[in-house]
């Protein structure tokens, strides 16, 4: 795939970049070069300062010093209107859609068409619709935003670049939310952009994405360019390795393991009510045997939310039956599910699963903070939540220089293990994970497969909830596919594929 | 019973309107700020300074015209203080609101005995603009509807056209287009090159001017003298109306009427003396419909996602 670079024109270039945060510094003299026509990854791990780099470039941040050039000619950006004008568009990973608006109204804002001070709508419709002609990406001009799929969404915000004439396409994290179909029609749009003059710059974490879709790639690490490849000329280990800076094992070794019979959690038939009375779970059966991984696979919103809710006590059960160990706990509150061995890892972190300004120690303790020995009397016991904390943070080799640091001082990964630590060591006999890995760099992701993997063996009932499909593959016994709150096809990781699980949670039928 | 079809009758109606035009022109207002994503809560205070400086512009030069101007620009330059507040620095939009509220109320009152050498109210105005009938010819031969809407004072006709000048402006310009969006999603305007500090600077602006001539209206045209605290909760029942009305300017002016008639029954159940209890309990009926009409409507209507919320653009990390 590489093409001989050094005959193309450079078009963008960086000479020196430094930004300084107030306590971080998040670009150390960054040099990148871009050719006109290339597809162009940097590669690196959560706080390697990528997207501060494309910040930078699409005028969102000063930078401290150094340039930036563009056709040899040094640039500055005050604001991202001076990099719109000079043809660079960028798709955030966190959409910069509307949406309540209308795709029309999303494309052309900040660059209206219409005379004094008014929008000529009709001209805009038009504009909108010879440029999705144009580049073959079709879309309905009047369709609300919120009414498209993520897909579609991400479709608006490259049309929003191109509407506005950009030569240099800045995506960032493109397939952190797409299904595997999208992600392969995403690429075929970014190759057809190539093809048709526009340079691509791809910011991502994900090895696969660099090796699929581009021609060269940066490797940044703690704020530096650690290294610069060819896609023809590396491979996935090496790039990890200077990603991370030490060697990591980018799938976890997993053995075979006979689950055990009897299961250690039952659903049966089971119908939860989201907050807007909607059926979000709707005849939904699973169970979960000890020693075995169940993994359920499916896009955003279609019921994972409510059915881990609905296990841990925290939405209620509409109708259905959840059974463990024998005993009845479908109406069980949450504080009796966690004194009964389930554990539960959630899916958003910040919001459930820590308590931001407490303490690492305090963190720890959540949910026993009622019962010895974490209270004497009506004390809290702080001796024994601070040792016994001292003691997880060595276990689960949490960093952090104390354990009455604040949690919100950790990083992502250092945040998971101090949950981890919490529920795995209260020896769960069901345990319930979702979205474990979401946002964290490959080094945690290793350690906290292994960590799970580590529960199985030890004959723990599991059921991973991810939208990560290839964290489903990589740990799952068994897959089950959700969709609009069914289970609708079960299947055995080593006898399917990627395309496969896909085509079913995008709803479709045999 | 019967003396309740003595008070429901066109009467009624026009008066409905009058009541409801201060607490249209604010609700339109707040539809503006807070579609630009600021809660502006300061909207009683500013009601009150524009009514204060209506009536002594109106007093001092004779001409109510330059009292309305006065009213105008003094509310919007008391809005200011709220834009630098929350927008330059960041202040949260509640506290801001209270404190200007208050700041309003002990300004108005030190200028009062500055200028009047008394607190209280103040003289008559003579010159005022409740004296001025406009009745269109033709249209205000209407049934009813004629009286209602166009046999009206003037700042009631300018509510009826800045109504629909800004339900125009909100849907069909790029100011309107931009200020929408610095309500909804600010980084996706400031990624798109237009700063939403100045959409967010227009917006409260805006809320300032219709607000202080909602206040210049109650001193110069609905009564005609200037009394502390005369506003009288309009502002905070402007608010209501404004998402009674789905952040919308037709809306807000729809839920105005409904205020506005709400305080019409009341002045006439109190001086009807319609049923036998104390004329009192009526004084509550405009803010018991404020409530019912949150509380009913609230739910079906969607506000400006991130209305309240600090927009900061560098921040640390990754």
């Amino acid at each position: 795939m590489s093409a001989p670079q050094d005959t193309k024109q450079v078009i963008l270039e960086t000479k020196d970049i430094v930004k300084q945060f107030p306590r971080v510094l998040a670009n150390n003299d960054v040099n990148i070069t871009l050719h006109e026509g290339e597809i162009l990854s940097l590669l690196g791990e959560n706080g390697a300062g990528k997207s501060t780099l494309m910040n930078v470039l699409y005028g969102l941040y000063t930078p401290t010093s150094g340039k930036i050039l563009l056709n040899g000619q040094e640039v500055q950006f005050n604001s991202p209107k001076d990099a719109i004008d000079l043809g660079l568009g960028m798709v955030h990973q966190h959409f910069m859609l509307l949406d309540p608006f209308t795709v029309t109204e999303n494309i052309i804002l900040g660059s209206e068409p219409g005379k004094r001070g008014t929008i000529d709508y009709k001209q805009a419709r038009r504009e909108v619709k010879e440029i999705s002609e144009k580049y073959n990406l079709k879309i309905d001009p009047d369709a609300p935003i919120e009414t498209l799929s993520v897909g579609l969404q991400q479709r608006v915000e490259i049309l929003k670049a191109l509407y506005r004439r950009a030569k240099i396409l800045i995506l960032d994290e493109p397939t952190a939310v797409l299904t595997p179909q999208e992600v392969d029609e995403l690429f075929e749009v970014i190759r057809d952009l190539r093809n048709s003059g526009v340079s691509v710059i791809i910011i991502t974490h994900k090895l696969e994405e660099v090796m699929a879709i581009s021609d060269r790639v940066y490797i940044l690490r703690g704020g530096e360019v650690v290294g610069e490849r060819n896609t023809s000329d590396t491979d996935k280990t090496d790039l990890a390795n200077l990603m991370v800076g030490r060697e990591v094992v980018l799938t976890v070794e997993k053995e075979d393991k006979q689950a055990g019979d009897t299961p250690i959690l039952t659903i049966e038939d089971l119908r939860v009510l989201n907050l807007k009375n909607f059926p979000a779970i709707d005849g939904l059966s699973l169970d979960v045997k000890p020693g075995e991984i169940v993994g359920i696979a499916g896009v955003d919103g279609n019921g994972q939310t409510e059915l881990a809710e609905a296990l841990m006590g925290l939405l209620s059960v509409d109708s259905g039956k959840i059974t463990h160990l024998g005993d009845d706990i479908t109406h069980m509150g949450t504080k009796e599910l966690i004194g009964r061995s389930i554990s539960y890892v959630p899916s958003d972190r910040h919001r459930f699963g820590l308590i931001l300004p407490m303490t690492i120690g305090e963190n720890i303790m959540l949910g026993y903070h009622d019962r010895k020995p974490y209270v004497r009397g009506i004390q809290l016991n702080y001796k024994y939540i601070n040792s016994h904390a001292e003691e997880l943070v060595e276990a689960y080799d949490i960093r952090t220089p104390d354990v009455q640091n604040p949690a919100e001082k950790l990083s992502g990964g250092n945040q998971q293990k101090v949950i981890l630590a919490r529920e795995l060591s209260r020896e769960p006999t069901f345990l319930l994970v979702s979205q474990p890995t979401r946002g964290l760099d490959v080094g945690a992701i290793e350690y906290i497969h292994k960590q799970i993997l580590a529960m199985r063996d030890r004959n723990v009932a599991i059921l991973l909830i991810s939208l990560e499909l290839e964290e489903i593959f990589a740990l799952s016994d068994r897959i089950e596919v959700l969709y609009e709150g069914k289970i609708v096809k079960e299947f055995d990781p080593k006898k399917t594929s990627h395309k496969e699980v896909g085509y079913y949670m995008t709803g479709g039928k045999e | 019973m019967e003396a309740f079809f003595t008070i429901a009758n066109t009467d009624l109606l026009v008066a409905m309107v009058r009541l409801s035009t201060p607490i249209t022109l604010a609700a339109i207002g707040a539809v503006i700020c807070e579609r630009s994503g600021i809660v502006n809560i300061a909207m009683e205070g500013i009601m009150i300074v524009g009514a204060f400086f209506a009536a002594v512009g109106a007093l001092y030069t004779g001409n109510p015209w330059i009292g309305l101007l006065m009213g105008i620009v003094a509310g919007g330059i008391f809005s200011l203080i709220h834009a630098v507040a929350t927008v330059s620095f960041h202040l949260n939009h509640v506290v801001s609101g209270a404190v200007l509220n208050i700041l309003a109320m002990g300004v108005t009152r030190y200028f009062m005995v500055l200028f009047f050498g008394h607190p209280g109210t103040t003289d008559p105005i003579p010159n005022n603009l409740g004296q001025l009938r406009w009745a269109i010819p033709g249209l205000s031969k209407i049934p009813v509807i004629g009286r209602m809407f166009f046999d009206q004072t003037p700042i009631v006709y300018f509510s009826f056209i800045l109504v629909i000048f800004f339900a125009w402006f909100m849907k069909k310009t790029k100011v309107g287009l931009h200020i929408r969006a610095a309500g909804e999603h600010p980084l996706a305007l400031e990624t798109i090159g237009v700063s939403v500090k100045k959409m967010r600077y227009l917006g409260v602006f805006i809320s300032g001017l219709t607000s202080g001539m909602g206040g210049a209206y109650l001193a110069i045209e609905n009564s005609a003298s200037f009394t502390e605290g005369m506003t009288n909760g309009r502002g905070f029942i402007a608010l209501a109306a404004n998402i009674s009305g789905g952040w919308n300017p037709i809306g807000a002016f729809i839920a105005s009427l409904f205020f506005g008639f709400a305080d019409a029954l009341q002045v006439r159940f109190q001086v009807g003396k319609v049923f036998d209890i104390p004329e009192e309990i009526f004084i509550i009926f405009p803010y018991v419909a404020t409530i019912i009409a949150v509380a009913g409507l609230v739910r079906r209507s969607r506000p400006p996602k991130e209305v309240g919320v600090d927009f900061m653009i560098e921040q640390e990390g990754d």
